[in-house]
């Protein structure tokens, strides 16, 4: 039986499984969403804007293994997807884009709704497709899918005309998929796994250093283990939160521009770091120059080749599926008689102490008269029992949620860390919610990033998603205002956000329960009945301290180890 | 340093632009890019002139593998490699100089195709900096037009790159 390319483009979802896709309607998809609404395997979570439709794909994909599928309408329902397909690549997140096109016969011709798909995301996909042949469409589809996620997982954009959708061919799809010019990695080259281990049993002040790569191959095991089996620090990057438990003893927190004091001199002055699925950016590392100073032995694990030595030069490279490198690694070690010299590694834990010492750890001077957001963030954990899915916007919240939030589960800290999109919060906990249901999930944001895609409080209404927003409002665009204050003379241009809505009645009037906490004393039980509603949307509109700001700090462009701590100021 | 780059890719729409886009995006630098498809229509060799320091010649090797289109890549100036390329220069010759532009060109190995009254085209095939030379001693002021196609790359004896 002939299908048209619509149908076949809903038969390739229902084959790869595919539970909810997150879009929006319009002209060049109208026959996709015919041939959607026809069957009820694959549901549709209409959004109120593409770029959220994306987000809540990347926090589908993100809180779970799967790849989120967005769809999406020619010409500006494709160029509004686009910060969610950047944001998604840039954080190396598995999803498949599926967005109309105007018919072949019209392309190039400036049609109504028509903008070169391909061309505008070709920098921001790992891969993009535009499919001008119906019989094409199955095996495109199925190759979309095997590149988002295997490899280095990333966003696959598939470009159909609308005439391709309504044309009729046989359907078939393919088991297996092979691209002849793609090979993504799997085991670790043993040499150098060899190479890696003899390093790691030699180090006297070793360093783990482990990324978002963790959580995205599912290593946080495999991790968890050597890093016990060797008695080593372990830090996680923004993106790699999770990846280790935070709680554990050897987690020395997160490191970069608002990690640790002990995290940051410890990478500063290691004998060996071993990075793994970390890529050394410039918010984790800081200066390069300035870190490459301390001589130290780099191992390097990544599944990228091109992640490696991009930045700062490595001594033993190892390409490869971490989870499988790492099990590599493990075996390696467990045959060794040899252990790491106990007495060198006693005396540079004493010294990791010594930094957490002078660091005072995480701190803040708490106040009776008016809210700190950090501890919001703690009463949040508290209360959660640190087993939420947290999603989060861009900004001081972010950090703090990051820093006072435990995480010691992978897959439950979702946030934009690569791209850093404001609006990213909300859309992406509909995602996490609609795939982990049931499970507590909340989104910490502030009152500049909520409202880049406030209009999802409708998507949340219409199909039940109980999600828990806390803003902590300090009335600024408070990242932007903490480098008004310390590098820009006090000058704050532009980031007073002035003339806001009320929340509260905003929460109410797309049907939701807003709460406004203005003391303290409040936070606690405000956020203890938010989280009792079990069905309910609740937005806390938390007024907190509009002159907090985050530290430590490593200023942009420093090194590491030039950190402000909170009693310089 | 310079750097002579060749890579087999899919013959297919937009695979240029991805190579093209990936240099300008990362400021990388090209000095010519040359493609054509091979004896195999699904695939097109590209040789692609660079510079840059070791390792940013180490990030454009790693960065062009990773194109899902680019099925293999080879820095050709790791090893013995042959470069040519072609080139069409059109030149004024009403004048006495034409003598002397022809001598220089047997010395380059180069043949006339094409002649008017006032003006010579020539055809020269050899490596860039052979070229470079070639401009050099006719000078700029007996030039009408240049046309070069940049570099296409090859490795000496049994380095091949296939797939």
């Amino acid at each position: 039986m002939e299908l048209t390319g619509a149908e076949i483009v809903i038969r390739c979802l229902q084959e790869e499984q595919v539970e909810y896709v997150f879009g929006y309607p319009g002209g060049a998809v109208l026959f996709i969403y015919d041939a959607l609404f026809q069957q009820d395997k694959v549901k549709h979570i209409l959004v109120r804007h593409e770029q959220a439709a994306v987000h809540a794909a990347d926090g589908y994909a993100r809180s779970s293994e799967n790849v989120g599928v967005a769809l999406v309408t020619s010409g500006p329902g494709l160029t509004n997807a686009v910060t969610g397909i950047a944001t998604a690549y840039m954080d190396s997140i598995p999803m498949v884009i599926i967005s109309g096109q105007v018919p072949t016969f019209a392309i190039g011709e400036d049609a109504f709704q028509e903008v070169d798909a391909v061309g505008i995301t070709r920098p921001c996909v790992k891969h993009n497709f535009l499919v001008k042949d119906v019989r094409d469409i199955a095996l495109t589809i199925k190759k979309a899918f095997y590149l988002a996620k295997s490899g280095r997982p990333g966003p696959v954009l598939v470009d159909i005309p609308k005439d391709v959708s309504n044309q009729k061919t046989t359907f078939e799809y393919a088991r297996n998929v092979d691209i002849r010019s793609y090979h993504p990695a799997g085991k670790g080259d043993s040499v150098q796994v060899k190479l890696a281990a003899k390093m790691l049993l030699e180090a006297k002040r070793p360093m783990v250093y482990a990324g978002g790569g963790v959580v995205l191959s599912g290593a946080s095991a495999q991790l968890t283990d050597l890093v016990r089996l060797l008695g080593f620090p372990c830090t996680n990057t923004l993106m790699g939160l999770g990846g280790y438990p935070a709680t554990d003893k050897q987690s020395v927190g997160m490191l970069g521009m608002h990690g640790t004091y002990e995290a940051n001199m410890a990478m500063q002055h290691c004998d060996v770091l071993v990075a793994i699925g970390a890529r050394f950016d410039d918010r984790v590392i800081g200066n390069v120059e300035h870190f490459a100073q301390v001589p130290r032995k780099i191992i390097h694990v990544d599944i990228d080749p091109s992640s490696i030595a991009k930045r700062v030069k490595v001594d033993v490279p190892v390409v490869g599926e971490l989870k499988l490198v790492l099990d590599q690694l493990l075996s390696e070690l467990r045959s060794e008689k040899r252990k790491p010299d106990a007495a060198e590694l006693g005396a540079w834990w004493k010294q990791i102490d010594e930094w957490r010492a002078k660091g005072g750890g995480l701190r803040y001077k708490n106040s009776a008269e008016i809210i700190k957001p950090q501890f919001v963030i703690e009463k949040l954990y508290e209360i959660t029992c640190g087993d939420a899915f947290i999603t989060s916007d861009v900004g001081q919240h972010q950090m703090w949620a990051a820093q006072y939030y435990k995480f010691d589960k992978p897959r439950r800290w979702i946030n934009s860390g690569g791209l850093g999109t404001m609006g990213f919060g909300l859309p992406a906990a509909m995602g996490v919610q609609l795939i982990n249901p049931g499970e507590t999930v909340a989104c910490v944001t502030g009152e500049g990033s909520i409202q880049m895609n406030i209009q999802e409080l409708s998507t949340c209404k219409q199909f039940h998603l109980p999600i828990k927003v806390l803003s902590l409002n300090n009335r600024y665009l408070g990242m932007v205002r903490q480098w008004q204050q310390f590098f820009h003379g006090n000058r704050y241009a532009e980031s007073y956000m002035d003339a806001l809505p009320d929340f509260v009645k905003l929460a109410e009037a797309y049907g939701h329960i807003g709460l406004r906490i203005d003391k303290p004393s409040d936070v606690e039980s405000a956020l203890k009945e938010a989280f009792s509603r079990k069905n309910d949307l609740v937005f806390m509109d938390f007024r907190t301290d509009p002159t907090e700001n985050v530290f430590p700090m490593v200023p942009g462009g420093k090194g590491l180890s030039e950190v402000i701590l909170a009693e310089e100021l | 340093m310079r750097h002579i780059i060749s890579l087999l890719m899919e013959n297919e729409a937009g695979a240029l632009s991805r190579v093209a886009g990936l240099f300008s995006a990362r400021g990388y630098n090209i000095e010519s890019l040359t493609v054509a498809p091979t004896e195999d229509p699904t695939l097109s060799r590209m040789t692609i002139v660079t510079s840059g320091s070791d390792a940013v010649i180490e990030q454009i090797n790693k960065q062009l593998n990773k194109l899902v289109d680019v099925a293999a890549v080879m820095d050709l100036s790791d090893g013995d490699h042959l470069e040519r390329e072609l080139m069409l220069v059109k030149v004024r010759s009403e004048d006495a100089a034409c003598n002397e532009l022809k001598h220089v060109l047997s010395s380059f190995n180069g043949r006339v195709i094409d002649e008017s009254d006032s003006t010579c085209t020539i055809e020269l095939t050899d490596t860039c900096a052979r070229l470079d030379g070639f401009l050099q001693a006719i000078g700029r002021a007996y030039i009408l037009e240049t046309v070069r196609t940049g570099a296409s790359g090859i490795g000496r004896g049994k380095r091949i790159l296939k797939i």
